[in-house]
C-alpha cells in the first residue's frame, strides 16, 4: 500500500482570523515536500492540519484515500509521525525513554523498541547521548531526540510511511541541520512521504522534491523546485530582495544584503 | 528494514563525522557519559528494584510500630502474635486487653494511614503525569475544596449527629462534583487545554472556599470545632467501615492508574505530540482526572484535608528511580502508605496524650520541598513548565 496524504480545499479560521484560506496539499511516497514562507503564512498550521490536530474547519485530509477524521489515533500514528516544533519534555525522561515513547501505537515488545531506538540513534548522532536526561540537553540536542523519535515512528520505513517535520532545524547548528536534512532525504529514497516545514529555502532548495510557497494563508506556488524558486516571486512574497542561481546543477537561494557592511 | 543511514553525501552524515555532537560539545558529552547526569538504564532498573525493597520493608516497619505505638504499648512481637490470634480466630484470657486495643483502634487506624496515604500518593502521581507539570496536586481542580463544602455542609446542618457515614459520603461527593465542575467550565471545543484547567480551578476554588466559609458562618461553636478539626485532617475516626471502602476504592482507583500509567508517559511530550502518537489524549486526561478524584476524594473523606502527600511522595520517587509511571505509580503507593503511617505515629508520639492533627506534619515537611521544587523548575532548562 502506498499512503498519500491529500490535504483538499481546507479552510481554517482562529478567532475569526483566517489562518488558511483554500489550501491544497498532496504528499507522495518517495518524495520530500518543503512548504516554505514568510512568518504568519499558514506553514505550521498546514502541517497540523496534515497531522490532525488542527481540525479544519472547512475541506478535507486524507490518507491512503480514507479521512483522516475516521483512522483511529493509534492507526494513524502508525500511518504518519509528526515531529512538533516544541520540543519540551515535562519530566527528565533519559533520551532513550523519549525515543521508545514513538513506539506508542506499535505495541511492541520491549526488546523490539529497544532495538528500533537503537537503529534510529546511531544514524542521528545520539548514541553517546542514549542515557543523558533530556531536560540537560541544549535546544538543538532536543529537536535532535525529537526527530529520532519520529523516525522510530516511522519505523520501518516504506511507501506506507508519512513523516511531517515542523521546523525540525530550527535550532540545530549548520552540520546537524544538513545530517537531519539528509536523513529526511534519505527516509524519502526509502519511499516515505516526507513533508517539512523549513525557513531556510536554501536547504529546502537542495533537499526537497517539490516546494509549496505560502503566503497570507494561502499557497503561492506549488511544484518542482526549478518551478517556485524564481528570484521574482520569492522576492515578492518574502517582501525582501532574493537572489537565485544554478551552480553545479543545483539551485541556491540567497538574500540579496544590499545594506549589509 | 530500511536501513536509516542517510545515502546522499556520506561526508555529512554524523555516523562518518566522528562529532555528532559540535566540537565545543564533545567535552560534556564524553564527561557526562559517565558522569551524574547519564542515567544509565541498568542503573535504573536496579534503582527500582532497591527502592521497591526498601519501600516494602519500610512499610512493614510502619505498619508495626503505628499498631504498637501509643498509650498502651505493644511491642512488635506483640502486635505480630496479635494479628496472627486474630486471623486464625484464637483467643488467649492473657491477651484479650491487648487483641482488643489492637483489633478495635490500632490496626484499623494503621491501615487506614497507608491506604490513605498510597491513595493520595498515586493520585499524586497521575494529576503531575497528566497536566505534564511536577507542581500539580489533586487539589489544583477542585478535590480537597470540594470536599470541605460537602463536609462543612452535613456538619453544621448537623446531618453527622444522627449519621456517621454522612460525613465521608457528603466529602467524597463534594470532591466528585467540584471536579465535574472545573472540569466541564474549562473545555472549549472538546478539549480542556491546561492552563484553562488551572485557571478555572483557581475560580472555582475560591468560590467552594467561599460556600464553606459562609457554612462554617452559620454553624454553632461546636460544628465549627469539628469543621476545622476536619480540615486540618485526622485519621481518629479509623474503623473497619472505613478501611473497607477505602481499600476497596483504592484497589479500584489503582488498578486503573496501572493501565493508564504508559500512555501517561508520552502527556511529558505534550498534548499535540502525544496525540499524534497514538494516544487519545482527551480521554486519558478525563480518565486520569477522575481516577485521581476518586482516590483523593476517598482518601479525604475518611482522613479529612492531608496536604501535600500527593506532592512529596512521586517527586521524591521520580528523583531514586526516574520519571517513568511504569514504576512510579506503584512505588508512589508504596512511599505514600510509609510517608502517612510515619505521619501517623509522629502525630499520636509527638505530645503525649494527644492525637495532633496528621496534616500538620504532612505540610510541614510538604511546604519546604514545595519550595525548592518549584526554584528547581524555574531554574530548569527545557522543562516544560
Amino acid at each position: 500500500m502506498t499512503a498519500t496524504l491529500q490535504i483538499s480545499d481546507v479552510h481554517v479560521t482562529i478567532e475569526k482570523q483566517t489562518i488558511l484560506d483554500g489550501v491544497s496539499l498532496t504528499l507522495n511516497p518517495g518524495r520530500v515536500t518543503a512548504i516554505i514562507g514568510p512568518n504568519g503564512a499558514g506553514k505550521s498550521t498546514l502541517l497540523g492540519v496534515a497531522a490532525g490536530t488542527v481540525k479544519p474547519d472547512a475541506g478535507a485530509v486524507t490518507i491512503a484515500g480514507r479521512d483522516l477524521r475516521r483512522i483511529s489515533p493509534r492507526r494513524a500514528a502508525r500511518q504518519r509521525a509528526v515531529m512538533p516544533q516544541d520540543t519540551a519534555v515535562a519530566f527528565a525522561f533519559t533520551v532513550r525513554e523519549v525515543v521508545m515513547m514513538g513506539r506508542t501505537a506499535w505495541g511492541d515488545s520491549p526488546a523490539r523498541s529497544e532495538r528500533i531506538a537503537r537503529d534510529v540513534l546511531e544514524p542521528t548522532g545520539l548514541l553517546p547521548l542514549a542515557d543523558r536526561e533530556v531536560t540537560t540537553l541544549s535546544g538543538g540536542e532536543r529537536q535532535l531526540v525529537a526527530f529520532a523519535r519520529t523516525m522510530a515512528q516511522a519505523t520501518p520505513v516504506g511507501p506506507g510511511s508519512i513523516l511531517l517535520l515542523d521546523e525540525p532545524t530550527a535550532a540545530m547548528d549548520i552540520a546537524h541541520a544538513e545530517a537531519t536534512l539528509t536523513l529526511a532525504r534519505s527516509l524519502a529514497d526509502a519511499g516515505a512521504a516526507v513533508g517539512i516545514v523549513v525557513h531556510d529555502i536554501d536547504a529546502a532548495a537542495a533537499y526537497a522534491d517539490d516546494l509549496v510557497l505560502m503566503h497570507r494563508g494561502r499557497v503561492e506556488a506549488a511544484g518542482p523546485v526549478h518551478n517556485v524558486c524564481a528570484r521574482g516571486l520569492l522576492s515578492a512574497v518574502y517582501g525582501t530582495p532574493i537572489d537565485v542561481f544554478e551552480r553545479d546543477g543545483r539551485i541556491h537561494v540567497v538574500p540579496i544584503r544590499a545594506l549589509a557592511v | 528494514m530500511t536501513r536509516l543511514e542517510p545515502t546522499r553525501s556520506g561526508a555529512l552524515t554524523p555516523r562518518t563525522t566522528s562529532p555528532a555532537v559540535p566540537p565545543t560539545d564533545v567535552s560534556t558529552v564524553d564527561s557526562s557519559a559517565t558522569g551524574s547526569r547519564a542515567v544509565g538504564r541498568n542503573r535504573r532498573a536496579a534503582r527500582i528494584i532497591v527502592t521497591t525493597i526498601i519501600l516494602s520493608i519500610a512499610a512493614g516497619t510502619v505498619a508495626l510500630l503505628t499498631a504498637g505505638t501509643g498509650q498502651y504499648a505493644a511491642g512488635p512481637g506483640d502486635v505480630v502474635g496479635s494479628l496472627v490470634r486474630g486471623v486464625l480466630g484464637r483467643t488467649d484470657d492473657a491477651t484479650v486487653q491487648l487483641d482488643a486495643v489492637l483489633w478495635s483502634i490500632r490496626f484499623p487506624r494503621a491501615l487506614l494511614a497507608l491506604i490513605a496515604g498510597a491513595c493520595l500518593a498515586v493520585a499524586g502521581a497521575v494529576m503531575q503525569g497528566v497536566f505534564a507539570n511536577p507542581l500539580a496536586e489533586p487539589s489544583i481542580v477542585g478535590v480537597n475544596s470540594g470536599a470541605s463544602v460537602g463536609a462543612t455542609l452535613v456538619i453544621v446542618t448537623g446531618v453527622t449527629l444522627t449519621a456517621s457515614w454522612a460525613l465521608p459520603v457528603a466529602a467524597f461527593a463534594g470532591a466528585l462534583v467540584v471536579t465535574l465542575l472545573v472540569w466541564s467550565l474549562s473545555r472549549a471545543g472538546g478539549k480542556a487545554a491546561v492552563l484553562t484547567l488551572v485557571l478555572a480551578g483557581i475560580a472555582i476554588n475560591a468560590v467552594a472556599s467561599a460556600v464553606t466559609s459562609f457554612l462554617i458562618f452559620l454553624g454553632d461553636a461546636s460544628s465549627r470545632e469539628q469543621v476545622i478539626f476536619w480540615q486540618l485532617g485526622t485519621l481518629s475516626g479509623a474503623s473497619w467501615g472505613s478501611v473497607a471502602v477505602t481499600a476497596g476504592v483504592f484497589a479500584v482507583g489503582f488498578t486503573g492508574c496501572l493501565l493508564i500509567r504508559t500512555q501517561l508517559d508520552v502527556l511529558a511530550l505534550g498534548d499535540s505530540s502525544a496525540a499524534s502518537s497514538g494516544v487519545r489524549v482527551e480521554w486519558l486526561r478525563v480518565g486520569a482526572i477522575l481516577l485521581s478524584c476518586l482516590l483523593t476524594g476517598t482518601a479525604v473523606a475518611f482522613g479529612g484535608v492531608i496536604a501535600f502527600v500527593g506532592l512529596i511522595v512521586p517527586h521524591a520517587i521520580r528523583l531514586a528511580v526516574g520519571p517513568s509511571h511504569r514504576a512510579l505509580v506503584p512505588l508512589s503507593a508504596l512511599g505514600g502508605a510509609v510517608l502517612l503511617g510515619a505521619a501517623d505515629i509522629a502525630a499520636r508520639t509527638i505530645v503525649p496524650f494527644a492525637d495532633l492533627p496528621i496534616g500538620i506534619f504532612t505540610a510541614v515537611v510538604g511546604g519546604p520541598l514545595f519550595l525548592i521544587l518549584l526554584r528547581r523548575t524555574l531554574r530548569g532548562q527545557g522543562a516544560r513548565a
